[in-house]
């Protein structure tokens, strides 16, 4: 193997070469799934308190189907938003497909069920510990909802690293929706598909190190966030 | 760790003459839990401002009573009401409950839950934490003060709330003769205040320090509802006798 | 914390308006359909900023099947549509989705295999010759078994060569070229392939071209011209531009020019 074809070596000379169409592909990575994450947890985790909170019929069938959503495949995902942003689909006339808001949008759809059910098994022991104390101060379940999320933040942090590795590693709903188009919607994951569908495996693997190297950075981040404040606050 | 309290000159806890705390009644109360019954009907009242400890074996149901009475549940059948408008309740429970927040965090926390006006909120809570000898604990994460700490923690947040009612589960249970003392105390603080306390326990002679009134269960019945004295020299049933020898095991 | 919590809200918020800063940023480019050969052979990437230096128009390529791009085009998805498949291309204007259709250029057909030939078709006379052989001796074949330019191609040729292509060495993958030329490597079998996706491809391992030239592997790209009347809301004027542009004196010399290791891989044949 020559060095060249070492994943490693490519991966370190695209990362020293600093090449500004790999920066765009990185930066723009990054963009889709922080802004899909963060829009999917401002939804999902009071869906998912609220389903700890808050008993109803069908509540348990809303449980299953969540669950079992977080297995939805990316590409059936991906398939839905492009019918659903088509021009011939009933969101058309927004023109959003082959966008990274469609990406976006996409990505919320697969991480919203995992940090939704999640967030229902967190809050959901939290208030098997609290619902007393906080019945008796008076609080009602509505009110309850901020102090348990609050309450839950460490596991809620790990819940949503989960969703964030999902977005950042999915390729089959972004490439769909977002058309792999050079320098607009092409990912580190497209990149990665379109290198290995070259035969360029080296650097496919190269690009994949980097996206690891990435996500695991973030991990690593806000790990460390969540040990100084756990160890400050017990 | 223990320090003791404070008396009081200008207590936050407003002054409840003995008719501003409004009568509790049990009227044919039962609940029943999966096909049992954990309380047969029970018909009692509460009032006046004592110290009434609820007492009896381990599955007596002395918790049961008290969260029926403060309204953390509801009876299978009967009622639990209070004569005219409900009073302003606190609970303290056997394991502390705190928030994943600093001492002072936590009190702050119930002020804001009783709408107490932003500003105020820091100055009440510090008179609490020092009322309850926690002021040097103040900023330290409450799930990390000793148990002790916590119980007189969830004690000054129950102060903070002005309660005409507090109810007690066991609060001293877990914790040693020191951290039991600073309880009792604060016990009585509250009751000098005018707080009438609720007050479960299966240590007899912290009854016998503490107890106005006493009411005894077995076994999902209340048996005897009495005055202390009478209940320690004079109990009427046989189970309360065998629980006083120290022959029922809890 | 809360300086943390003030730290992380400030940048996403800088994030997300950056992010739609760029979405926003021009209106001047249009959406391109077309196939994975003419993309990841580099075509594209050579021919289009000739193209937005002379006119100011980006165009920004969705690269997929054949079939899928056919059918992004009749969604209204797209503004324009470059692909390979003649006689779906007809189709497509008979039906009224497009209303005009133009040759641009060609390339061609090879076949690959592993470099010892065990069917012999290096010698073949003409590329049904090569396909009886193949058929003949059962040696291993990748199809891509995707319905795409390619795929159809390939299947008009075994049905020329008189064969009904199945048993276990004919293996339909349902994969793109690319995808399909990795598991040929890896299989060490024959496969049917555009020159430019194996021109550029990285990953031969023991794979060579066995045999090329025949006519019949000649693969004619088309540009089409989207109906007004179906899809009222594209860019028919930035896309008229790039379908003229394509077959102009200019757009011709620019696809002439594009050579991969020396070698052009698409030749120009607007008439």
């Amino acid at each position: 193997m020559s060095a060249s074809d070492n994943p490693f070596y490519t991966a370190l000379a695209l990362i020293l070469g600093i090449d500004s169409g790999l920066f765009d592909i990185v930066a723009l990575s990054l963009q889709v799934s922080l802004i899909a994450v963060l829009i999917a947890s401002a939804l999902a985790l009071p869906v998912g308190a609220a389903l700890a909170l808050w008993r109803f019929p069908g509540r348990n069938a809303l449980i299953v189907a969540l669950n079992a959503l977080m297995g939805l495949p990316p590409v059936v995902a991906g398939l839905c938003v492009y019918l659903l942003l088509s021009r011939a689909g009933p969101l058309g006339s927004f023109g959003l497909l082959f966008t990274p808001t469609a990406m976006v949008v996409a990505q919320v759809i697969l991480v919203f069920p995992i940090i939704a059910a999640l967030t229902r098994q967190q809050v959901e022991a939290l208030h098997s510990e609290y619902a007393e104390q906080l019945r008796s101060l008076g609080l009602s379940q509505l009110r309850m909802m901020p102090t348990l999320l609050w309450d839950a933040r460490f596991g809620l942090l790990t819940v949503i690293l989960a969703g964030f590795g999902r977005a950042s590693a999915e390729v089959g709903a972004v490439m769909i929706v977002g058309g792999n188009i050079d320098g607009v919607t092409r990912v580190m994951t497209t990149s990665i598909v379109l290198e290995t569908s070259k035969g360029n495996l080296p650097l496919a693997l190269g690009l994949g190190i980097i996206l690891l190297t990435l996500v695991t950075l973030i991990n690593a981040l806000a790990h460390l966030v969540s040990e100084a404040a756990k160890r400050r606050l017990g | 760790m223990n320090a003791p309290l404070k008396t009081l000159s200008h207590s936050p806890v407003g002054q409840h003459s003995l008719s501003s705390v409004p009568a509790l009644h049990f009227q044919q109360a039962s609940f029943e839990h999966r096909g049992h019954a954990l309380l047969t009907p029970t018909t009692l009242t509460l009032s006046g401002c004592q110290r009434t400890l609820i007492m009896g074996p381990n599955g007596a149901g002395k918790s049961l009573l008290m969260r029926l009475a403060h309204g953390l549940l509801r009876p299978s059948s009967g009622h639990v009401r209070w004569e005219g408008t409900p009073p302003v309740q606190a609970m303290v429970f056997q394991r502390p409950v705190l928030l994943r927040r600093s001492a002072i965090d936590n009190l702050i926390y119930a002020l804001a839950v009783q709408r107490v006006p932003r500003r105020e909120r820091k100055a009440l809570a510090l008179q609490a934490l020092e009322k309850f000898g926690l002021a040097s604990l103040a900023k330290r994460p409450a799930r990390v003060l000793s148990g002790g700490e916590q119980q007189r923690l969830t004690l000054a947040r129950a102060w903070l709330l002005k309660p005409a009612v507090l109810f007690l589960d066991e609060p001293t249970s877990a914790l040693d003769p020191a951290a039991i003392k600073a309880v009792e105390e604060a016990v009585n603080e509250f009751h000098h205040n005018g707080t009438r306390i609720v007050m479960t326990t299966h240590d007899l002679h912290q009854a016998k320090r503490l107890a106005d009134d006493v009411l005894f269960m077995y076994s999902g019945q209340v048996l005897e509802h009495t005055p202390a004295e009478r209940f320690f020299d004079t109990p009427a049933s046989s189970q309360a006798r065998a629980f006083i020898r120290g022959e029922l095991v809890w | 914390m809360k300086k943390t919590t003030a730290l992380i809200t400030a940048s996403v918020c800088t994030t997300a308006l950056t992010f739609s800063a760029s979405l926003l940023a021009d209106d001047n480019f249009i959406t391109l359909a077309s196939t994975t050969s003419t993309e990841n052979s580099g075509l594209f990437g050579a021919i289009i900023p000739t193209f937005t230096e002379a006119t100011g128009i980006d165009v920004r390529v969705v690269a997929v099947g054949t079939g899928q791009a056919f059918e992004i085009a009749r969604r209204g998805d797209a503004d324009s549509l470059l692909v390979h498949d003649t006689t779906g291309e007809e189709q497509f204007v008979a039906d009224g989705y497009a209303s005009e259709r133009l040759d641009v250029m060609y390339n061609d057909f090879v076949i690959v295999g592993p470099s010892d030939d065990p069917a012999g078709i290096r010698e073949s006379e003409s590329v049904s010759d090569a396909f009886a052989l193949i058929a003949e001796s059962e040696s291993p074949f990748a199809s891509r078994g995707d319905d795409s330019g390619t795929n159809r191609a390939e299947l008009r040729l075994w049905e020329d060569a008189g064969v009904t292509p199945q048993g276990a060495w004919y293996r339909e993958l349902g994969s793109g070229m690319g995808p399909t030329l990795n598991t040929a490597a890896g299989m060490n079998a024959y496969t049917f392939t555009d020159r430019a996706t194996w021109a550029a491809f990285e990953n031969p391992q023991d794979l060579t071209l066995l045999f090329e030239g025949d006519e019949a592997l000649f693969n004619q790209y088309g540009s089409l011209l989207l109906s007004e009347e179906q899809h009222p809301h594209l860019k028919h004027a930035l896309a008229a531009q790039w379908h003229e542009w394509l077959v102009s004196e200019e757009g011709q010399q620019a696809i002439a020019d594009f050579e991969v290791g020396g070698q052009p891989l698409f030749f120009p044949n607007a008439k």
